[in-house]
């Protein structure tokens, strides 16, 4: 597409007056490709690149904007031309993601016209690394990986403990599935991260920094690598940083593929080159961290809210969202839902601006049933949680936790024990097995999972399950295998007759579980025309001629064929 | 010991020492050394497992742990046509499992398998961030989204074709 852009353009000569960018993501996905025209902000979307020669002329020569493909509200079948005024948006305040789909994220020089490394600069110049601090205290940051640690008052721990090497270290091994903020980020806005780790870095006195990034994202390590590239040529990250005496320098480190790196300990392992394991705290990272010195383990988005901090001041940054949980929050919108997508939003907005306002409601007018945040370490909520506030504390009281940003949304079709099967398969699979509750302790509670979805489960398995991740939740040895039963014990606790009903009736209510499915022929519908039997893989149904059918219900293997052949709706499943 | 470098071709051998040397031999760098022995082999065979380890001096059980740990490092070739389907929580809800069946079933291959032929071998990933786009699969860097389980015989044949007209 881009290619189509730049030749057409050139052939019109018109390649010095219009500048095309390749920028980071503007979060809308579910209408990607998305070409977006300034100065007046037009919005296309869905774009395909046999429309590129007609946006250039209608748009850019003749001055008149594409209608058919602006954005359509799909309330009041209204075209929308102007982001701003999109659903998708208007609820939306970008202060981590304020970057994204702006600016040329390879061009270090767009990032500093948009006020880039200024909050650097007057960090230097004031030379104050305890006031800094104390600025990011007041501001109520917490850390956006999860667990909401306040960011200030982990920086003053890693600062009042003095060694001869200190690490400012940056986790970017986004593994909870489902979510991309930290990607999108680092994509579209790579300098925000490097900038705020060298105001870290100052604050607690490193003069080394450390990005853990996944392998699997080529893209944000290839922008990662210009950017830190093109702040060394210009003196923004190397020896004596603008004149201030002091040093700082940044090196990438690789994940390879374990969700438990995400926790800070294992992820320090994994950069020591050892196996990701998490260690007992204490001691802390900020006393015995990288290579046994202090260090500072910090999220990309947290990163990402500190040059706005110190830009815009502690004040105005408090004022934003609830309480106890300042700021905004990046969420990665998807599932059964209209626009998935990227979305940032000020604390305190409730579940059903999010999922009904920004989100446009469920997709193909299905009912809204769960929606799942936090990941394999959270739970999901129903919707007597629409209204609530969202904020850490909001979000553990309502039994799940505000996790690294995924929030995948279910309709009426999602079996709520399979989504809590479907967590438990990728703990098993991703516990790093040196606690034995976490090891073991899952891996029984994903076999009465297993048992309940194929029909087989009694009602003492339901206390088992509960009693064990109980005892999981007490006894494992780091944050992901406390939180890891949260998936059961949010959707018992939720949807408890829909366990029930596996269990006692051998239904699943969702009509997912493939075990407890029933197909029935209604003789009234039946014509006898013998292409379910004769289709049937496992000679399950009998019949003659002209005359009804009928599937045994022992030898039937719940395939489908023969729902899907039947021409007369005959089938149905019950 | 001897018997096993044998094994290895002298290049792939050179290679593998030049790699280590460019990280200093640091044990430290392990997982670095890994990712570019893979970049080059494909894969991490039990030779070239020993050989770091020899190089890095450290046990070798110590570099088969850290390889057995993350998912990322595999010790069975790769087919040429590697592919990979998303499983995560987005993926899932939209139905990733039918598209795996599909593979499953088209390929005749179950996940961590390669085909006889060296062309394709089936692995799941979580997350490649392309919720967007859910369910997700990929064929070595290209992506596939949108899918539907109808969908896979196409993606297979057009692989098998691009094989046939290469031949």
């Amino acid at each position: 597409m881009r290619l189509k852009v730049e030749s057409i353009l050139a052939e019109k000569n018109l390649a010095n007056d219009v500048q095309v960018i390749g920028t980071g993501c503007f979060g809308f996905c579910e209408k990607g490709p998305i070409v977006k025209i300034l100065p007046d902000n037009t919005f296309y979307v869905q774009v395909k690149p046999e429309n590129v020669e007609e946006i250039i002329n209608e748009h850019i020569i003749k001055g008149r904007k594409v209608e058919r493909l602006l954005y359509v509200d799909p309330k009041t079948q209204q075209h929308k031309e102007d982001s701003k005024h999109m659903g998708f948006y208007k609820k939306q305040m970008r202060i981590a993601l304020r970057n994204c789909g702006f600016i040329n994220p390879e061009n270090i020089d767009e990032y500093i016209a948009r006020d880039g490394y200024k909050a650097l600069a007057s960090v230097l110049e004031r030379n104050d690394p305890e006031g800094t601090i104390e600025d990011i205290k007041k501001s109520g940051l917490r850390g956006r990986g999860g667990a909401g640690f306040p960011t200030g008052m982990k920086w003053s721990l890693c600062r009042q403990n003095s060694a001869d090497q200190k690490y400012m270290i940056c986790n970017a091994d986004e593994g909870d599935p489902g979510a991309f903020m930290d990607r999108s980020i680092l994509e579209g806005d790579p300098h925000t991260v490097i900038e705020a780790m060298a105001i870290g870095g100052f604050c607690i006195g490193a003069t080394k920094g450390l990005i853990y990034i996944r392998a699997e994202y080529p893209l944000a390590i290839h922008r990662l690598q210009v950017a830190i590239a093109q702040a060394r040529e210009i003196g923004l990250l190397g020896p004596d940083i603008l004149g201030s005496g002091f040093d700082f320098d940044i090196e990438l480190r690789y994940g390879a593929g374990a969700f438990v790196c995400g926790e800070e300990t294992a992820l320090i392992h994994s950069m020591e080159g050892l196996r990701g394991e998490p260690t007992f705290k204490p001691p802390f990272p900020a006393v015995q961290g990288y290579l046994k010195k202090p260090s500072n383990v910090n999220n990309v988005e947290t990163f990402a809210n500190i040059p706005v901090i110190i830009n815009k001041g502690w004040e105005w940054f408090s004022s934003i969202g609830t309480e106890k949980s300042k700021g905004t929050k990046v969420f990665a919108l998807a599932g059964q839902i209209n626009n998935v997508g990227l979305i940032e939003v000020p604390m305190g907005i409730t579940l059903r601006e999010i999922i009904f306002e920004i989100g446009g409601g469920i997709k193909g007018g299905k009912k809204f049933k769960a929606v799942q945040t936090g990941g394999p370490s959270g739970g999901c909520l129903t919707e007597k949680f629409l209204d609530t506030p969202i904020d850490y504390e909001n979000l553990v009281a309502a039994g799940s936790m505000m996790g690294s940003g995924g929030m995948i949304v279910m309709d009426e079709t999602s079996c709520m024990v399979s989504v809590a099967k479907f967590y438990l398969d990728f703990t098993v699979e991703e516990s790093c097995g040196k606690c034995s509750p976490c090891r073991i302790g899952n891996k029984r509670m994903n076999e009465i999972l297993y048992k309940i979805t194929k029909g087989n489960g009694t009602m003492e398995d339901l206390d088992e399950l509960r009693n064990l991740a109980h005892v999981i939740k007490d006894t494992a040895l780091c944050g992901l295998g406390q939180t890891s039963p949260n998936p059961v014990l949010s959707t018992i606790d939720n949807f408890w007759d829909e366990y029930v009903a596996h269990v006692v009736d051998k239904k699943c209510p969702a009509g997912q579980c493939k075990a407890l499915k029933q197909y029935v022929i209604d003789p009234d519908k039946c014509k006898g025309c013998t292409a379910c039997a004769r289709n049937c893989p496992v000679n399950a149904i009998s019949g003659t001629v002209k005359n009804p059918h009928e599937i045994d219900q022992k030898a039937c293997i719940k395939c489908g064929t023969c729902y899907e052949k039947c021409k007369f709706n005959a089938i149905s499943i019950i | 010991m001897d018997k096993i470098i044998i094994k290895m071709k002298k290049e792939v051998r050179e290679k593998i020492i030049e790699i280590c040397n460019r990280f200093n031999n640091n044990p430290g760098e392990l997982i670095n050394v890994l990712h570019a022995t893979q970049d080059f082999l494909g894969y991490l065979p039990a030779e070239a497992q020993e050989l770091i380890a020899e190089c890095l001096h450290i046990p070798t059980a110590k570099v088969y742990g850290v390889v057995s740990f993350y998912a990322f490092f595999t010790m069975t070739p790769k087919g040429k046509y590697p592919i990979s389907v998303c499983l995560g929580t987005a993926c899932y809800v939209r139905g990733a499992e039918k598209i795996l069946d599909a593979f499953k079933k088209e390929l005749n291959l179950e996940v961590g398998q390669t085909t006889p032929d060296g062309l394709f071998s089936l692995t799941c990933l979580r997350c490649v961030g392309a919720c967007g786009l859910a369910p997700v699969a990929m064929v070595g860097d290209k992506v596939y989204g949108r899918l539907a389980p109808a969908d896979v015989k196409n993606i297979v044949k057009e692989y098998k074709d691009l094989e046939a007209a290469n031949a």
